[in-house]
């Protein structure tokens, strides 16, 4: 290896350092010879005028197909219920008329039940999903980033998520008695496992060199989950969120349709369960159509919009 | 004395470092035999070929990989770096992804956004703060990547200056005259905080002018070739460094062709 000094080089060890950690000005005041400079500044700001790509909006369009398709779809599934009711092909205790069912929904709507019914079922929901988000987000970060927990019990928690939740009713009961805590449990078996998932996949997607950027910044490791890992994977982890809500709400239906006592107050499930024991299916239809219409406004209410937003501010928004 | 001592000391040392990346017959060689010292407030500028093991020796001194042998002394805290790549937090504004390692060090809220500002100001993104990432053209995240580094630099140990910067190509991405202007930049907040610098670049005339010492790897394995003081150059004799500096880059590059 050789090294020399070429002609007209100082060997001066380095400059004098000024204050410490002052940044000098340089746009306030311009030294003499500063001319150019501003005009290049202006020069680099035109460039980049250039190249700032353009934000597009929504068109009214757009809007107007997302609301309207759905609604005439619905229109002509309603017109071809009437049509074979019309034709009488099954007898009425096995399809009655869309206006009985209507008329049942509008029933329970009057009397004011119907606030009962959801009331009890959402807000077990709820309750269930939240604890289920409290438990399975620990859960995930350390599947991800604990190597022993995640060949431990990784493929546990992946085979829960395609048990069905309603398997644990018999279980819960026989644990729990015909109680909340029985509910509560499966709801929580059914919401953990896809929850966890959720947020290993967004964790495993990260791509490495934020991590990387996150330590040489000087994030320790709590840091590191709370500024980068958790931020970085949130899509996955809205992703496992949605998943879990819906498991959350088809576990809870599934325990309140197999668990009632009275004890346990009249959620939809229970509704529904009366409907059957009444051999009467206006009621079951007009079961099955609030809780449809419960778990899918949720959905569209809470999950999309987060999802949208999330998405959209990162760019990704080529599926929205 | 004190300061004779510093003088002489070293920011860091790299002792006869190799870094061989897989095993067995796979194994890739990156980096045989590194020697090299930073002294504390030198500005130094590793120039090689492309895959030679620059961005290797980065992450060697950063902590974010360890030797395969041989040994690395830092006795700075924690080196401030700037990535090849911007590797911006796509979540973040540009003014959020600046503020990061200020919020990290613990910087009071008043002076985080102060500083946010002003190093915004200084790579001319003072009006895009609040855009996202995949917003803005890749040389302006580039600069954003770079006030980054430079609030890293200066306020990342607690809210005091680092004393090693580790830079990877940071202006390849620009164009030549914003390019200028933040050499020059650099070159000022390097004065103004006494940090030392380890610089990678491709730019034989861009080490020139920035280093006070030039350091040529050779690549397949690296090595540390030859050095060259080239500091306070100008004019004519900085060309004549220049042109001296790329025909052993040649030799180097050509060599491998043999
Ligand atoms: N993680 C890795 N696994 C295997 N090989 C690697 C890895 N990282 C780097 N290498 C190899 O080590 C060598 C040096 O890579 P490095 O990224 O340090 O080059 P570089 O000098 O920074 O190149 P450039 O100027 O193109 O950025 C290359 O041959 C590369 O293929
Ligand atoms: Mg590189």
């Amino acid at each position: 290896m050789r090294r020399e000094t070429l002609p007209g080089a100082n060997d001066a060890a380095g400059p004098e350092p000024t204050e410490n950690g002052a940044l000098p000005a340089s746009g306030v005041d311009p030294a003499p010879g500063a001319k150019p400079t501003d005009a290049a500044a202006a020069v680099g700001a035109g460039l980049d005028a250039l190249d700032t790509p353009p934000t597009g909006a929504r068109t009214g369009r757009n809007l107007f197909r997302a609301i309207a398709s759905p609604i005439i779809a619905m229109a002509i599934a309603i017109a071809v219920w009437q049509f074979l009711w019309s034709q009488a092909f099954w007898p009425e205790f096995q399809l009655p008329a869309p206006i009985a069912v209507w008329d049942q929904i509008l029933k329970v709507v009057d009397s004011g039940e119907v606030w009962e019914f959801l009331w009890v079922s959402v807000h077990r929901a709820v309750i269930g999903f939240l604890v289920s988000v409290a438990v399975a987000t620990p859960l995930g970060l350390l599947l991800a980033k604990v190597r022993v927990v995640r060949a431990a019990i990784g493929p546990l928690i992946s085979g829960l998520q395609s048990l069905p939740s309603v398997a644990w009713v018999p279980a819960a009961v026989l644990w729990f008695g015909t109680t909340d805590a029985a509910i509560y449990t499966v709801v929580l078996l059914g919401a953990v496992p896809s929850i966890a998932n959720g947020l290993v996949a967004g964790i495993d997607q990260i791509p490495p060199i934020l991590p990387r950027v996150g330590k040489v910044l000087g994030a320790g490791r709590l840091d590191s989950a709370r500024y980068i890992l958790l931020p970085a994977a949130l899509p996955g982890y809205l992703a496992g969120l949605k998943q879990g809500w819906a498991f959350s709400w088809r576990s809870l239906m599934a325990a309140e349709l197999i668990a009632t006592s009275p004890e346990l107050g009249v959620g939809l499930g229970q509704y529904l369960h009366n409907g059957m024991s009444l051999s009467d299916m206006s009621m079951v239809l007009a079961g099955i159509i609030l809780i449809f219409l419960v778990g899918v406004g949720i959905e569209l209410a809470v999950f999309r919009p987060l999802e949208r937003a999330v998405l959209r501010a990162r760019g990704l928004n080529g599926a929205m | 004395m004190t300061a004779t001592l510093q003088a002489i000391g070293t920011a860091v040392r790299l002792d006869g470092v190799r870094k061989t990346f897989g095993h067995g017959a796979r194994a890739v060689t990156a980096l045989d035999g590194i020697d090299l010292a930073v002294a504390p407030g030198e500005f130094v500028c590793l120039l090689g070929a492309s895959g030679c093991g620059k961005t290797t020796v980065l992450n060697l001194i950063a902590g974010l990989d360890t030797p395969t042998s041989g040994e690395i002394e830092l006795t700075t805290g924690r080196p401030a770096v700037m990535f090849q790549e911007a590797a911006l937090m796509p979540w973040l504004t540009a003014a959020r992804n600046v503020e990061l390692p200020l919020r990290l060090a613990g910087v009071r809220k008043p002076a985080r956004a102060e500083r946010t500002r002003e190093l915004l100001d200084l790579v001319r993104l003072g009006d895009v703060g609040n855009k996202r990432p995949h917003e803005l053209s890749g040389g302006m995240r580039q600069r954003v990547a770079l006030a980054r580094a430079l609030a890293s630099a200066l306020d990342g140990n607690r809210g005091k200056a680092a004393s090693l910067l580790l830079m990877d190509e940071p202006f390849s991405a620009l164009d030549a005259i914003t390019r200028d202007v933040l050499q020059s930049e650099l070159l000022r907040v390097w004065q103004a905080t006494g940090t030392a610098v380890v610089f990678v670049t491709h730019d034989v005339r861009e080490a020139v002018r920035l280093g006070q010492r030039v350091v040529l790897l050779s690549s397949k394995p690296g090595r540390v070739v030859q050095e060259w003081d080239v500091e306070g150059l100008t004019g004519p004799d900085e060309l004549a460094a220049v042109d001296r500096i790329n025909t052993r880059l040649r030799e180097v590059i050509s060599s491998h062709a043999a």
